[in-house]
């Protein structure tokens, strides 16, 4: 188990390195002037310069990112944005719940709409209801996530007044200067997110989940679960479920990984304060810590979830159960 | 009365080609205490006869026709609750490879209580004492504590006695044993037949073995069945069947056996391929390969006919009984002279 750890954690090292220097090249390659963007439109030559020095832009690359690496080392700290000198982990810290809340509570929709409908139309196999799924399916494979948001947005919130058609609200009261607050509201305020969110994985989950209980069906030892008498409902439960989840757990644990990096797609239509969000804006401005700073939070969640898949996939199945 | 009896069992599958008849006519019983074999090649429908006997067949592609009756009940056609009784309580069965007949997530203590649990009315603790007591019965060692391993922790062989634990943990009337030693290493072989005919013993079980392994079949067979094509081509006691086969399947079987003191030269094999059961062969299912084919073979099946010798001796084959004798005195000839030499 320490072993396992100590490889987890130079691997994850190595990843963190390998991120940010392709996060660097990138930045180094394309033909950005965040000085020129910083300083504002008014701004002199002169002025213009004298950001370039203040915000290290005038040294190679490849000591910005010492830097960068330096800061992050020494004072634990991302740095600060370029545009508005916010430090970057508090602007992170403030957008992560936003995106957590869409991707945990989409995760929970999507896999309560998934494991049902996969599990169904894996035991009828070419049935009306298979079929009827298996299109909807690729549908929702199909559907590009602004396409499903808007259409959402505009139909519920705009024509019905059911929900409303973008914005975020705090789930825990006392924000400062905040529209709206608590469970309730957060809850209404992410409804369309999260069904947007739902039809986009869903689809995926439900392939997923169908394909992996039907080659499961038939295992040898589901035969044996048969001859031995067991009832349908046992050997599903007891038999079939369990293993035919283990490949679920893997992929589930790298979406949620990825998709806390930046829901990009659904947080902008749905203008919801999050880390993809905040990325884009970044792009568009050139930002290098904020960008940087997203990529290694990114890299940091794909980690931790991978992880989190081994210890579960160990608890899950003896096989790989590290003793 | 037999304690099982099957009669004229019909199988055919629905495929996207067509229909498969993947089991004609086979009938047979059984009685308390005795051992049958089952014979024949990959495809030839031993499997799929029991399969059918168990209801293991998903009956959205199977059709079945004829009777099976366990103890005078009839069991084709019993419904779904009453199958799953018989199933695992009166008749156990077992599988061609342990290593992935057991579910990999649970213990193998888990799943002999399961068997348990699913039959009788009694406390999860008596349940597991059934368990390690079943597991102590095939041999693994340290039973009480194995009980709470993973099948992965077993090697092939003590997998196979898991198996055949949980086959025999509600004690059943028949174990149906489907290449339970195909898988295994020889000397693994030789201990599970060993430790089957001992259980038998002790359970005074009837027992199936379906093999493709003559050898395994003169190990522990009382009779014997020799399916081709999905029909029963000779049935006999197993003595009467290795002392004067009837017809020319079963001398290639024969003949194909390998011999340890034999003077090296080729196996005799069965040519050409076992016939497809989409489209079988006119007549006769072995005309193609036959060596002795006439042309009535090719036109009409022999019937199931009663042999001279032996008791309750039967066999498919248009050759005249002076023919076959004459064949098979040559034949065992060549046989006897490679052991001599």
């Amino acid at each position: 188990m320490t072993q396992f750890l100590i490889r987890r954690i130079f691997w994850a090292i190595f990843l963190f390195f390998v991120a940010t220097i392709i996060t660097y090249l990138i930045f180094w390659v394309i033909p950005a002037d965040p000085a020129q963007l910083a300083a504002g439109k008014s701004a002199t030559p002169a002025d213009i310069a004298r950001v370039r020095h203040f915000l290290h832009l005038d040294e190679p690359i490849w000591r910005q990112y010492l830097r960068f690496v330096w800061q992050l080392v020494r004072h634990g700290s991302l740095g600060q944005s370029f545009v508005n000198r916010q430090p970057v982990d508090t602007i992170i810290g403030k957008d992560a719940p936003v995106t957590a809340s869409l991707v945990f509570g989409g995760a929970v929709l999507w896999l309560s709409l998934s494991i049902p409908i996969g599990i169904l139309s894996a035991l009828r196999p070419r049935s009306i209801m298979d079929r009827v799924t298996m299109t909807l399916v690729l549908i929702g494979i199909s559907a590009h996530p602004v396409w499903i948001g808007l259409i959402f947005s505009y139909v519920f919130g705009y024509k019905l007044h059911l929900t409303p058609i973008a914005g975020y609200c705090n789930f825990f009261p006392g924000t400062v200067g905040a529209q709206c607050e608590g469970p309730v509201n957060w809850a209404y305020h992410l409804i369309l997110p999260w069904c947007t969110f739902m039809i986009l994985f869903a689809a995926l989950y439900v392939r997923l989940i169908r394909a992996n209980v039907m080659e499961t069906m038939t295992e040898d030892y589901v035969r044996t679960a048969r001859a031995k008498g067991a009832s349908q409902r046992r050997v599903m439960v007891q038999h079939v479920l369990r293993n035919s989840m283990l490949p679920v757990v893997t992929i589930l644990g790298m979406d949620l990984g990825l998709a806390l990096g930046g829901a990009i797609f659904t947080e902008g239509i749905f203008n919801l304060p999050g880390l993809g969000h905040e990325v884009v804006n970044a792009y568009g401005q050139d930002d290098l810590p904020m960008i940087t700073g997203i990529v290694v939070f990114s890299t940091c969640c794909v980690i931790v979830f991978n992880f989190i898949v081994d210890v579960t996939y160990g608890f899950l199945d003896p096989r790989i159960r590290p003793s | 009365m037999a304690a099982f009896e099957v009669l004229d069992l019909n199988t055919s599958f629905r495929t996207d080609d067509g229909i498969v008849q993947a089991v004609s006519g086979v009938s047979f019983e059984l009685d308390k205490g005795r051992t049958l074999g089952v014979v024949g090649e990959s495809g030839s429908g031993k499997s799929v006869t029991f399969l059918t006997v168990m209801g293991l067949l998903d009956p959205r592609q199977a059709t079945v026709r004829g009777s099976v009756l366990l103890d005078g009940e009839e069991m084709l056609g019993a419904s779904q609750g009453r199958m799953r009784q018989i199933r695992g309580r009166k008749i156990g069965m077992i599988f061609q490879d342990p290593m992935t007949s057991l579910n990999p997530v649970k213990t193998i203590g888990w799943q002999l209580q399961e068997a348990v649990l699913i039959h009788q009315d009694v406390t999860k603790k008596d349940a597991r004492r059934q368990a390690i007591e079943i597991l102590r019965e095939v041999e693994i060692p340290r039973a009480d504590q194995r009980v709470d391993d993973y099948p992965h922790q077993f090697s092939g062989g003590m997998r196979q006695r898991v198996m055949i634990a949980m086959a025999l943990v509600n004690n059943p009337e028949i174990l149906i044993a489907d290449e339970p030693t195909t898988a295994l290493d020889v000397t693994t072989q030789a201990q599970i037949l060993r430790l089957m005919k001992k259980l038998q013993d002790e359970h005074e079980m009837a027992i199936v073995m379906i093999t493709h392994d003559l050898g395994v079949v003169a190990e522990i067979a009382d009779d014997v069945i020799v399916m081709y094509a999905g029909r029963v081509v000779e049935q006999a006691r197993v003595n009467d069947l290795f002392d004067k086969p009837e017809m020319p399947y079963t001398w290639g079987l024969l003949g194909s056996l390998p011999r340890l003191n034999s003077t090296g030269s080729r196996l005799e094999q069965i040519p050409g391929q076992p016939p497809s059961l989409l489209n079988p062969p006119s007549g006769c299912a072995f005309h193609p390969r036959c060596p002795y084919v006439m042309d009535v073979c090719r036109r009409e099946l022999p019937a199931l006919e009663l042999s001279p010798v032996g008791e309750g001796h039967r066999f498919r084959c248009h050759l005249d009984d002076e023919a076959r004798s004459r064949i098979w005195t040559q034949k065992r000839a060549t046989l006897v002279t490679e052991d001599a030499a």
